[in-house]
């Protein structure tokens, strides 16, 4: 029974361009202060554009209109869950949001005289410390945009490393339960990439490990607890072998939020990470963006880190005489505003309140698997950490898969979790509540996805044509691909 | 923790469900040796008005109140403030990537809106959802020039942003992806066209160039592209001042357009979050990295819209992915569409000359100091709201001084990346500048 | 369902030989796996294919595909219409959605592939039925 959402006249809206008329103004700028000058004049005839063909032209009225109806059809973490696996959609806190735009941050020029940035680089300098801290690890850059930035930094970082040992060697071994990132990420730090399959369990398999790892494995990508949820047990073993063969244990840091405070990668014998601010540490998604990925090493690692590093004790200065780093990653120093956000959210929560969102975060998913495991065929056995991942078994057995269910529980006010990953499990339904979830919207979570277990006994058809109550019904993604139709034209005369 | 939905009460009922006497039971199954066996050092939490001080400390520590005459890649503009009245919405701001495209119309349909917007701009036929920023788009636009072509090597103009190349050098080096890079010509400030043309071969992949460029001059695109096509090669056109868009001839000639939006989105914030660009030629679509939003229907036949062609990308390709990016910059680029929204057809043009303007005053004020001060415009080359100043012998850094003393933080040194150019400093004035502040910057020369 | 007049590998090619010149395509069971067809990447005519290395790659929505070459040669043709019609491979693999035809190298590799029944029963296999 669908309890948690009802019916609501919601507004259509075309596209803003179809609202548009010649002659609409939204903006007004102050009169020019200077003489005018002739384009044509400046900066040669041939270098001029004609207008702007197609661009809209609308009131500051129909922009405020046409994008809060837009927001409308959006579902979000402020509506209620956003059970995705291994992207932590926890609140983003709004107090975040005020000082990331106050004027002495907002305003601040990258190549401001360092005499006036002391504050920016002070805020680098106390996140890259938390940080630290958190992982384990002594040092940390906080140039990547995002995690698969991170992830290339790290990469490019043991690549650096063991060439200045003499050989950076060939093959980056990535489990076949890995994110896509991991692979695609090797492949452009000129890596070859050897899939090793997880053991029964899921986990790492150590006697594949064994068999592999060579002179010419450069590294192993895990990650901590892996795609299943699950903590792999045998990590310290892992590294060790991988060490004493030379090799690297890189950990991509997405699931972060089941260890923090908990267990530090740099305790367990990881040698390089990337952290994912837009995950583990609040920063908002903002509808795919913007992230932040930072990456820790340990002490070997420090100084083929990216350029510049931040020095000094009273007065701070950027540091470029740094020969063996790796160069730059960005323009700049990093998504500043990103990490304003991780670290006034590091700052709400101090050392025991991180500890405790993590508690949560593993009660929320221990609680979800608990409801769930009577009508939900639960994959491996281990204990689940932050994320559960079920499998549509039972349910593909009738014919309705986790695609399916995932589009009927949108019918039943929620997102859905993630679909079909890890790929090592038929058909995953990948559940990550985090731990900013209240008990009544994991108990109507669960409520919904039985009411949906049930529903694919008495009345598959209902599920296999989900979603069915919303404004926009399921969309024709293979039409999208043969003829893509990327953006919008005007009507040919 | 006020960020913890959860009473100790409701704590207990679940941990009884599951079977558990504390919440440290869940970390039972944990090897020990792996366990944090002290509470982490941390400061304790602090309330909401605490961190507001501790920040607005560090904002005071940034010192205020400049009017600032920087430009190299981050520009300041005028920022409409609807534009944080609609990214502020919660249904925006914390919304995931639109893979349920049942419930992610808004931000689907609003990046269909930037695809388009920015194809009118550039004069491409597609363009992606973002890129983290104009610096690794470069290097993603020239690894897609080699995916193309089936070469490896890339020509770069010097006069480009010179922490763009640095970032494309990194990700070239351990692919294999030669790079070489064309001289500026000392006169013009513009990319030396033989020197280009001689070192484009038919292994070239990609030839680079940036407009309006480093030193704030627009390049001859035109010619570029005759090189670059000569050979086979693809033309990559890179901007970093989108205001320019406004008013320069957009790149037709061009392959690939890919550079830096935040002009349009968000104020420097010290150099990030920004907003990259890539657009392309209709025919290299599936070759472009990064989300596509597509046009369909929906089981209804209502148009509606997704993500497309994910076939390209690294969840589905893994390591023969165009790209490894995932997470973009949805949020900026939802800024940039609601800034070009409100200034529309007339008002990107309106405020591209605006800026052409205060820039053109400024350097023609300067260059009557060049009697008195030595003072020069360096380069010949046309030029939109940034130039080089030379300045006649005089310490670029002893002038910077003495300007910060008048609460002005003046142009770029460009001693910083340059060295035939240390005498001389970037200027870029904009919209922003007033004239009896420009008037002052002048003054204090 | 399967046709007799065609060989097939386990990677579900299909090849349709005559005199020296073979056609090829992915079985029906190929396009049932993928689902809807959206893309289909193939070689230009004159390149070279290797026996059971990639000649091309076909695209659902979700999925990626490489496709093997059953035999070595040269491509002679290639099927225009699939670019403009990629759901034909959905509705005639067997068929009108053949996607090359080269030239044979090296004739006795078809020794190596499977006829219709040997191909049937290896799909019965696989899926269990």
């Amino acid at each position: 029974m669908i309890r948690k959402v009802r019916s609501h006249i919601n507004q259509d809206e075309p596209l803003l361009v179809e609202r548009s008329s010649p002659g609409k103004k939204g903006y007004q700028l102050p009169p020019l202060d200077v003489p005018a000058v002739d384009p044509r004049a400046a900066l040669g005839p041939d270098n001029v554009r004609d207008e702007i063909a197609g661009f809209p032209e609308v009131s500051e009225v129909e922009v405020i209109r046409h994008y809060t109806r837009l927001s409308t059809w959006n579902y979000a973490i402020d509506l209620g869950v956003y059970p995705l696996g291994s992207c932590t959609m926890k609140y983003n806190p709004r107090v975040n949001e005020f000082v990331a735009r106050l004027d002495g941050l907002a305003l601040a020029h990258p190549y401001q005289p360092e005499a006036v940035a002391q504050g920016a680089m002070r805020i680098q300098v106390e996140l890259e410390r938390a940080l630290a801290e958190i992982t384990g690890m002594p040092a940390v850059t906080l140039q990547p945009a995002a995690g698969a930035h991170g992830e290339l930094t790290g990469i490019l970082l043991i690549r650096a490393l063991l060439e200045s040992r003499g050989n950076p060697r060939r093959k980056v071994l990535i489990p076949d339960s890995a994110h896509g990132t991991n692979p695609a990420t090797a492949a452009i730090a000129g890596y070859q990439v050897e899939s090793i399959p997880s053991n029964a369990e899921g986990m790492i398999d150590l006697g594949e490990l064994d068999r592999r790892v060579d002179d010419s494995v450069a590294a192993l990508m895990v990650t901590n607890p892996n795609t299943l949820g699950v903590f792999e047990r045998d990590i310290t073993l892992a590294a060790r072998l991988l060490h004493e063969r030379g090799a690297m244990l890189y950990m991509d840091g997405a699931n972060m939020n089941a260890l923090v405070g908990i267990a530090r990668p740099g305790d367990f014998g990881v040698d390089v990470m990337h952290l994912n601010l837009h995950k583990t540490f609040s920063t908002p998604h903002g509808g795919g963006g913007p992230g932040g990925g930072p990456v820790a090493v340990t002490r070997e690692f420090e100084p083929f880190l990216p350029l510049p590093r931040i020095a000094g004790d009273g007065l701070l200065r950027y540091d470029y005489d740094r020969p063996q780093s790796i160069g730059r990653v960005r323009a700049f120093y990093g998504n500043f505003g990103v990490l304003v956000r991780a670290l006034a959210y590091i700052l709400a929560h101090g050392g025991d309140g991180l500890r405790n969102a993590t508690l949560d975060a593993v009660l929320n998913a221990n609680y979800v698997r608990r409801g769930l495991e009577g009508c939900y065929e639960v994959p491996y056995a281990a204990p689940s950490l932050h994320e559960c991942v079920l499998s549509d078994k039972r349910q593909a057995a009738l014919g309705v898969r986790t695609g399916d269910i995932a589009k009927r529980l949108i019918d039943y006010g929620f997102h859905p979790y993630t679909v079909s990953f890890p790929l090592i499990v038929h058909g995953a339904l990948m559940i990550e509540p985090t731990e900013t979830e209240d008990k009544r919207e994991l108990d109507l979570f669960i409520d919904a996805l039985r009411s949906i277990a049930e529903e694919v006994r008495d009345n598959p058809e209902t599920v296999r044509t989900a979603p069915h109550n919303t404004r926009v019904r399921r969309v024709d993604e293979v039409a999208a691909a043969r003829k893509p139709v990327v953006r919008w034209k005007p009507a040919a005369s | 923790m006020r960020y913890l939905p959860k009473s100790n009460a409701e704590r207990r009922e679940m941990l009884d469900s599951l079977g558990l006497a504390t919440l440290e039971d869940l970390f039972a199954h944990l090897p020990d040796e792996v366990r944090l066996k002290r509470p982490l050092d941390l400061a304790p939490g602090i309330s909401e008005y605490e961190i507001i001080d501790y920040f607005r400390a560090r904002a005071a520590e940034n010192d205020g109140g400049f009017a600032s005459f920087l430009g190299a890649g981050a520009y300041y503009h005028y920022r409409p403030v609807i534009i944080d009245a609609i990214v502020q919405r919660g249904e925006f701001l914390t919304a995931y990537t639109p893979y349920q495209p049942e419930i992610s119309q808004g931000t689907l349909t609003a990046i269909f809106e930037f695809q388009t917007m920015l194809c009118q701009l550039t004069g491409m036929d597609v363009c992606n959802a973002s890129m983290y920023d104009g610096s690794t788009a470069l290097p993603e636009a020239v690894m897609m020039a080699c995916r193309v072509t089936g070469r490896t090597r890339a020509v770069v103009a010097r006069s480009v942003h010179p922490e763009y190349r640095e970032v494309h050098r990194t990700y070239a080096r351990y692919q294999g992806l030669p790079v070489v890079e064309a001289p500026w010509n000392r006169e013009t400030g513009l990319v030396d066209l033989p020197a280009l043309e001689a070192l484009v071969d038919d292994q070239t992949a990609a030839v680079v160039v940036q407009s309006p460029n480093f030193f704030g001059c627009v390049e001859p695109v035109r010619e570029a592209a005759r090189i670059a096509h000569a050979r086979g090669a693809l033309l990559v056109v890179m901007f970093t001042e989108a205001v320019s868009l406004g008013l320069l001839e957009p790149p037709a000639d061009a392959d690939i357009v890919a550079g830096e939006l935040q002009s349009f989105a968000i104020s420097p914030s010290y150099g990030g979050p920004y907003v990259g660009v890539m657009a392309a030629k209709e025919k290299y679509i599936r070759q472009m990295p990064g989300r596509l939003v597509g046009q369909t229907t929906d089981a209804g036949g209502q148009r509606a819209y997704c993500l497309t062609l994910a076939t390209r990308e690294q969840h589905i390709r893994r390591e023969r992915a165009t790209s490894n990016i995932c997470t973009n910059q949805a949020l900026i680029a939802l800024m940039a569409t609601v800034f070009m929204s409100v200034y529309g057809k007339q008002g990107l043009r309106e405020l591209a000359e605006q800026n052409l303007a205060k820039a053109h005053y400024l350097a023609a004020q300067l260059e009557k100091l060049v009697e008195k001060r030595g003072a020069r415009l360096r380069f010949s080359g046309p030029f939109f709201n940034e130039f080089v100043v030379d300045c006649g012998g005089r310490d670029p850094a002893e002038i910077n001084r003495r300007l910060l003393g008048d609460k002005i933080i003046g142009g770029l040194e460009l001693g910083r990346f340059e060295p035939d150019l240390s005498g001389c400093l970037l200027l870029c004035a904009t919209e922003t500048a007033r004239r009896e502040t420009m008037d002052r910057l002048v003054n204090r020369f | 369902m399967y046709p007799e007049d065609l060989l097939y590998t386990k990677e579900h090619e299909w090849i349709r030989v005559e005199g020296g010149m073979g056609t090829i395509g992915i079985t029906f069971h190929a396009q049932k796996e993928l689902g809807d067809i959206v893309y289909v990447e193939l070689p230009k005519v004159g390149a070279a294919v290797a026996a059971g290395k990639t000649l091309g790659s076909v695209e659902s929505v979700k999925a990626v595909s490489d496709i093997y070459a059953p035999v070595s040669g040269e491509v002679t043709a290639v099927n225009d219409a699939l670019a403009s019609a990629p759901e034909k491979l959905n509705e005639d693999p067997h068929g009108a959605a053949w996607l090359v035809q080269v030239r044979l190298t090296d004739p006795g590799e078809l020794q190596g592939l499977l006829n219709a029944a040997a191909y049937q029963s290896y799909v019965s296999e696989e899926t269990g039925h």
